[in-house]
């Protein structure tokens, strides 16, 4: 380790009061946030993996499904679920980290104004979110063309509907992990509880036929099926719609007053 | 240019701050000492905004800390070297510091240089560095927006006695060119080289403040004698107050210039003449350190 033999400092404005400089606008602050998603190893691994999976489950497809039903909407919607469930996680991961690795004590002494912090981190996730649906699609595509060059089927059956329903779908899931990110602040529990929340339902509502109107409403595994069919009803999205306001708005605020309240150290 | 009022913070029954107030100047290193668990740590929290304070405020430039736009560009703040991602790299650390503040990306390089991490350090991961190298990179976090205010809490931890003579040097010079240091340590001696006020806290009151030579200036002097004897004799003579330690030297209140030239007037042969190391704040400090060590020993 090399040393510098004279000790020198910034030269430091003297007694001249400065200009303050200007707070980090939310678009450098959704910036940093992206980039925090892939500078770690650990990161760069997990986005690599939800990507690899989209495409061998695209290449599986080829093989198994018959060759009449090689189609567009085929390749997509299968691709779309994997990516569904982990992508969340990288959300998940971008807040709870800050805390685990305890990098919060640097962030919140940068930003004292923790909210945007907030604001950029889910900024960054969705953005996440909508680049996966442009992945889903552009192997979705790439698979299409395969199947037609082997022989399948390889036709363009998608409507725009789907697609619009692939990005519901991915920013409902990535919303949700980081509002249980927010909400818990501890990443092995709030991954659990994330992953392990639709389950609960089916085993309950199966157990408990109280619960299965309920469930209706309130299981974002059941709310959220719809989307991979072709049309969802008005009533189909009135239920989405209060799926996601129980399990992302109000932990998503909690977790909000939570993070600004809470002692940094 | 840090003003501190009346900080208190509990937690539950336990008072962690109990009512402190100090105030930094531009142009000083105020050493802020106590005991492991004094609440150095709480109140540096509570100045940097991290700790919401029970009662008090603290305003650092003239604002609460959480009131300033872009605290990097004021700030230099270090308060846990080990608090950075073990998965990145020290530069991407400060990239992404340097993103946040605003400042050149070129700066990321200059701060690593400055602190003396080296290309092949910047492109380690944090996770393996050591505790030297990690406060090394807090420094530089802390250098990284140019600041005019640096609150650093206990930066000389993990240093070796080359890294601590150098950031010496560099807190210094830092407030020599106006800035404001608040440093924190529980090693008197540490501070002692550096520091122009100190601050002295335990149990979360502050025990003891003011200018360094100030409170370390009551000390006595320590003078010995070849012939002990004649040694005794010569300051009841020149009616210095004196007391004899365990050692055959005496200590005495007087500045060592009158206990030297008692001695040369009464022709007697010093072997030693100093002031005396066992100060009042270093007897403040040790006996709050001992306190603590004895509870935590209990605990």
């Amino acid at each position: 380790m090399t040393m510098t033999a004279e000790p020198t400092t910034e030269p430091t404005t003297e007694a001249a009061p400065r200009v303050a400089a200007a707070r980090p606008s939310i678009a450098r602050l959704t910036s940093i946030e992206l980039r925090k998603l892939t500078d770690t190893r650990a990161g760069r691994w997990l986005l690599a993996t939800i990507g690899l999976i989209a495409v061998a489950i695209a290449v599986v497809q080829l093989f198994v499904l018959d060759d009449a039903e090689q189609t567009f909407t085929s390749f997509l919607s299968p691709s779309l679920l994997p990516v569904g469930l982990l992508l969340p996680v990288v959300g998940i991961l971008s807040i709870t980290s800050e805390w685990t690795q305890r990098t919060a004590l640097t962030t919140y002494a940068l930003v004292p104004h923790r909210e945007r912090v907030v604001l950029a981190k889910l900024a960054a996730v969705v953005l996440a979110a909508v680049a996966s649906v442009l992945v889903s699609l552009a192997v979705a595509a790439a698979g299409t063309l395969a199947a037609k060059a082997t022989g399948g089927a390889g036709s363009w059956d998608g409507e725009w509907a789907l697609v619009l329903n692939a990005v519901v779908f991915q920013l409902v899931n990535v919303l949700m992990g980081a509002a249980f990110g927010l909400l818990l602040l501890n990443t092995p529990l709030a991954i659990v509880g994330y992953l392990l929340l639709p389950t609960v339902w089916s085993i309950l509502a199966a157990m408990i036929s109280a619960l299965q109107g309920p469930a209706n409403w309130l299981d974002t595994s059941v709310t959220m099926e719809p989307l991979f069919g072709n049309e969802m009803t008005a009533g189909q999205w009135g239920r989405l719609a209060v799926s996601v306001l129980v399990w992302v708005a109000v932990p998503l605020v909690a977790g909000l007053l939570r993070t600004l309240r809470r002692e940094v150290s | 240019m840090i003003m501190v009022e009346h900080l208190t913070k509990r937690y539950g029954p336990h008072t962690v701050v109990d009512n402190v107030s100090f105030h930094c100047e531009r142009g000083t290193v105020t050493g802020f000492l106590g005991p492991n668990g004094a609440g150095k740590s709480t109140t540096m929290r509570m100045i940097c905004g991290l700790t919401p304070p029970t009662d008090g405020s603290a305003t650092v430039a003239g604002r609460p800390y959480r009131q300033l736009p872009n605290p990097g560009r004021e700030i230099g703040v270090l308060l846990d070297a080990s608090a950075q991602h073990s998965g990145r790299t020290g530069r991407e650390t400060l990239t992404l510091a340097a993103m946040t503040m605003g400042v050149d990306r070129s700066r990321v390089a200059e701060a690593l240089d400055l602190v003396g991490l080296n290309a092949v350090a910047a492109r380690r991961r944090v996770g393996a560095y050591s505790l030297g190298m990690r406060q090394r990179l807090g420094l530089a976090l802390a250098l990284l927006g140019d600041p005019r205010v640096l609150i650093l809490d206990e930066p000389a931890n993990g240093l070796d006695p080359e890294g601590i003579y150098w950031m010496r040097g560099l807190l210094r010079d830092f407030a020599d060119r106006g800035g404001t240091v608040l440093l924190s340590s529980h090693l008197l001696r540490e501070v002692e080289a550096v520091a122009d006020r100190l601050l002295v806290i335990g149990g979360g009151r502050i025990v003891a403040q003011g200018a360094r030579d100030e409170l370390l200036a009551d000390t006595g002097t320590l003078v010995r004698a070849r012939d002990s004897h004649a040694l005794r004799l010569t300051l009841q003579r020149a009616a210095l107050d004196a007391t004899a330690d365990t050692t055959g030297g005496f200590v005495v209140h007087a500045e060592p210039g009158v206990v030297g030239q008692a001695a040369a007037d009464a022709g007697v042969v010093l072997t030693e003449l100093r002031p005396a190391a066992d100060g009042g704040l270093e007897q403040l400090f040790l006996t709050l350190t001992a306190g603590a060590t004895t509870k935590e020993a209990v605990k």
